[in-house]
């Protein structure tokens, strides 16, 4: 009895909602895929509160924690349980795109899911010790090229990762063919990867740029490149890129987000402008600031597409290093 | 001086109010647990590491509740030694010995008094030893390379049965056990799934703070369910305190000389805290020779080992906050809290989370001024919790590991494995089989398996490079003596153990 009410009044809340024009009314939720402190959850947390401070939102933005397979959980707990929400936004980023690319999320595909836009990126760098021999990437590359086994990576990602992957891209664009021989050390965060190579023992690091601030300001690690189109502002603007040492490599991690496929037209469209509006704000832009992260904002109708190009890049170069058939 | 700087700034974290009062409430529960007998330090440890959760503190308020219910547990050991002759843990054994016989003679006060200093003096000197240690060592961890982190951890896992281990096969099938549960989720060196079985939830492995709650925890409770209700102990008279001043400062040296060795035990892989008070007493005895009444009460006799433990809890601290090695089994749960926490631990943490670190060496010091305020003049207060029987206090354990557990992840699923690792736990010490070993298997079975890895990629998959530099070597021998030694000395020293002590303690 009491469940039949209550589905009877969830069913007339649903309804009366797409009868009006839609704006968000209430709590809207915000799935961060991981335990408390991480990216996602900051990336949650964030919007959340510049939202609320724009009155995008009428409500609150409450954060819920779903950790699990990398994202998996709240992957499929959006696609099978949450699938015509119209309040809910999940936090994504360049890991969530790799792990779809790759089928680690068991029968789950990157268009089961609506892509919304991307907020900003930290970008991927390759790195070694303030005494490593190598000046710049090139040179770096040039002995990869002489023997594949010559030059040793680090980094936080597990083998086939997003930290493995940018060492994969670099390498290819430095016209590498035997990239499965390229010898990657996986450890189970950036700075344990970074120990190694500042103490001598491995010869590369790749990571982004946010996780080797510390290190490069005590000069301990010396950054050969950083893998965007332009330099980076502010303190980062003396890095050189990959482009412009002729390696035309690219590794922003984005961090954005997807929400259900079956919301709504009207609340998608609403989304979709809110972030545009969030990210245009200078409230947004004080977090970027704080939070070392870096302009990136795929225009809002190109957003998807770059997702899905991204999946593909991604899942051929996993086919050719041998991570999957 | 750097130190010195930098320890200033962990006073600025840990004497924040919020803080401070999270150090108080650890002290206090600490005390607690270490008097109630069967529940040890570990365990503590363990089922409040849930609290934490539920509390949403942050990092370094965390670290600071479970390091003060740490050093807490180390003081609360002795209170049910002195009163019952039941040691409230392990490391408190020792105190036994003299303690209860003064509790006879009508001085029970006075070993209580005189304990509480001499666990400040002992936990003094090891946090102080702590601080000129771990910097140095953080430094030289710097040069650890793949093959002599793998060297450490074969020695971590080859001194894990310890000198006071019982049973060599059942400690080597628990970190088996450990191991075996770590290999689960994605391997990250080859990027593939082990054991999986297509359950999402098993994809990012098993996490070992649900795994330890469950063992240490749940057990607990369905330990006490098959016992039913027991009773509170009977509440004991503690009289007035007549230690006196003269007294007191004849206890110094043998304080002092209890607190280094104490120290020095600690930061020994696989000796902890209950070698630290064995050595300290022992030498004591020796030291002092016919001249003391040792065993019939001698006031050195409780002032050695409680100084010994106490040292020895903060010199257990070094290994596992610099090499992420623990040195016992507390701080192996300590280890696994730090870990989730995102922080790992090793020459970075000291940099990176410098306020952490600091933080967390600062509170041991305030703590153990907060627990010589709390074991003096409060002191009747746990004597009479001693007397509270265990039916009010494990439902409330119960309650707060499952809704720590749950805050972490909001997942039913978690909660289901948490009772099957109780379950698990509850035949395994039926079956005398350690926990303590599965949690070392858990936690540095990946980190082993990885640097075994990693050695091999760096030497293009030459075997040699695992003993090729001195240190690796050097490891490798203390591991063989740390494999070999028990077998010998062990039967020796356990022989010792068990013929000062009359009445079969209570280990876990």
């Amino acid at each position: 009895m009491f469940i039949k009410r209550t589905l009877t009044f969830a069913a007339a809340a649903a309804f009366s909602m797409t009868a009006m024009a839609w704006q968000p009314s209430g709590k809207v939720e915000c799935l961060a895929p991981a335990d408390p402190g991480g990216g996602w959850d900051f990336t949650c947390r964030s919007v959340g509160n510049v939202m609320q401070t724009l009155q995008l939102v009428e409500g609150t933005v409450q954060t819920v924690n779903m950790a699990g397979a990398g994202g998996g959980v709240a992957y499929a707990h959006t696609v099978s349980k949450r699938n015509k929400d119209d309040k809910l936004l999940v936090a994504a980023s360049t890991a969530t795109t790799t792990r779809l690319a790759q089928k680690q999320f068991p029968g789950l595909d990157a268009d089961m899911v609506t892509w919304v836009g991307a907020l900003g990126a930290d970008y991927g760098i390759i790195a070694v010790g303030k005494d490593s021999r190598y000046k710049d990437l090139k040179e770096l590359f040039e002995a990869s090229k002489a023997n594949p086994r010559a030059v040793k990576f680090a980094g936080g990602s597990a083998r086939g990762g997003w930290d493995h992957l940018k060492v994969l891209i670099a390498a290819k664009a430095a016209g590498l063919d035997k990239l499965p021989s390229i010898p990657y050390l996986s450890y189970n965060n950036g700075g344990e990867a970074m120990t190694q190579v500042v103490g001598g023992q491995v010869d590369a690091f790749t990571g982004d740029i946010s996780e080797a601030t510390g290190f490069m300001e005590s000069g301990d690690l010396r950054v050969l490149a950083v893998l965007s189109d332009e330099r980076l502002p502010g303190k980062f603007s003396n890095i050189p890129t990959a482009k412009e040492q002729g390696i035309d490599a690219m590794g922003p991690n984005w961090r954005g987000f997807y929400m259900p496929k079956g919301a709504s037209d009207e609340a998608k469209k609403y989304w979709v402008e809110a972030i545009d509006t969030l990210y245009a704000s200078d409230q947004w832009k004080q977090v970027m600031k704080s939070n070392g992260l870096i302009p990136f904002h795929p225009d809002a109708d190109k957003f998807e597409s770059f997702v899905q190009q991204q999946v593909q890049d991604i899942a051929e170069l996993s086919r050719e290093i041998g991570l999957m058939k | 001086m750097e130190t010195l700087g930098y320890l200033m700034d962990g006073f600025a974290v840990a004497l924040t109010p919020y803080n401070l009062m999270f150090a108080l409430a650890g002290a206090f529960l600490g005390t607690l647990i270490g008097c109630l007998p069967g529940l040890g330090p570990a365990n503590g440890v363990a089922i409040l590491i849930p609290l934490a959760f539920t509390l949403g503190l942050p990092p370094e308020t965390a670290m600071i509740l479970l390091t003060s219910v740490y050093a807490g547990a180390m003081y609360g050991g002795r209170i049910s030694s002195i009163l019952l002759n039941i040691p409230g843990d392990e490391p408190a054994m020792m105190t036994c010995l003299d303690g209860y016989p003064m509790a006879q003679k009508g001085r029970a006060a006075d070993a209580l008094a005189i304990s509480a200093v001499a666990s400040f003096a002992g936990g003094l000197i090891g946090t102080i030893g702590l601080i000129l240690l771990a910097p140095i060592l953080a430094r030289f961890a710097l040069t650890f390379g793949p093959a002599e982190y793998f060297a450490l951890f074969i020695l971590a896992f080859a001194t894990l049965g310890g000198i006071t281990g019982k049973n060599p096969m059942k400690t080597v099938i628990a970190a088996t056990i450990g191991i075996m549960i770590s290999t689960v989720g994605i391997d990250i060196s080859t990027g593939t799934q082990r054991y999986t079985f297509g359950v999402l939830e098993l994809y990012e492995g098993i996490d070992f703070i649900l795994a330890i709650v469950g063992l240490f925890a749940i057990s607990e409770l369905l330990f006490f369910l098959e016992s039913r209700i027991k009773s509170g102990h009977k509440k004991v008279n503690v009289g007035k305190v007549t230690l006196t001043l003269k007294e007191l400062v004849s206890t110094v040296p043998t304080q002092l000389r209890g607190g280094v060795l104490g120290f020095i035990a600690g930061v020994l892989p696989g000796a902890g805290a209950s070698l630290g008070s064995f050595i300290s007493y022992t030498l004591e005895k020796q030291v002092i020779g016919k001249k003391g009444s040792f065993g019939e009460g001698d006031i050195r006799g409780v002032v050695a080992p409680e100084a010994g433990n106490n040292g020895a809890a903060s010199g257990a601290l070094v290994p596992m906050l610099t090499l992420g090695v623990p040195g016992s089994g507390t701080t192996a749960v300590l280890l696994a809290m730090l870990i989730s926490l995102n922080i790992t631990p090793g020459p970075l943490m000291f940099t990176q989370n410098a306020d952490i670190v600091w933080g967390v060496i600062a509170a041991l010091l305030i703590g153990n001024v907060l627990l010589l305020l709390l074991n003096i003049p409060m002191i009747g207060v746990f004597v009479r919790l001693l007397s509270i029987p265990p039916a009010y206090l494990l439902p409330i354990v119960t309650m707060v590991a499952f809704v720590g557990i749950y805050s972490i992840s909001h997942s039913t699923f978690d909660l289901y494995f948490m009772v099957a690792f109780g379950v698990a736990g509850y035949f395994m010490r039926k079956l005398e089989i350690p926990l303590v070993p599965i949690i070392l298997g858990l936690l540095l079975g990946p980190e082993m398996e990885k640097n075994l890895g990693h050695a091999l990629i760096l030497s293009d998959g030459d075997w040699s490079t695992l003993w090729a530099s001195p240190l690796a070597l050097g490891l490798w021998l203390v591991a063989g003596l740390g494999l070999v030694l028990p077998v010998i000395v062990g039967p020796i020293l356990r022989r010792r153990m068990r013929s000062a002590i009359e009445e079969g303690p209570v280990s876990d």
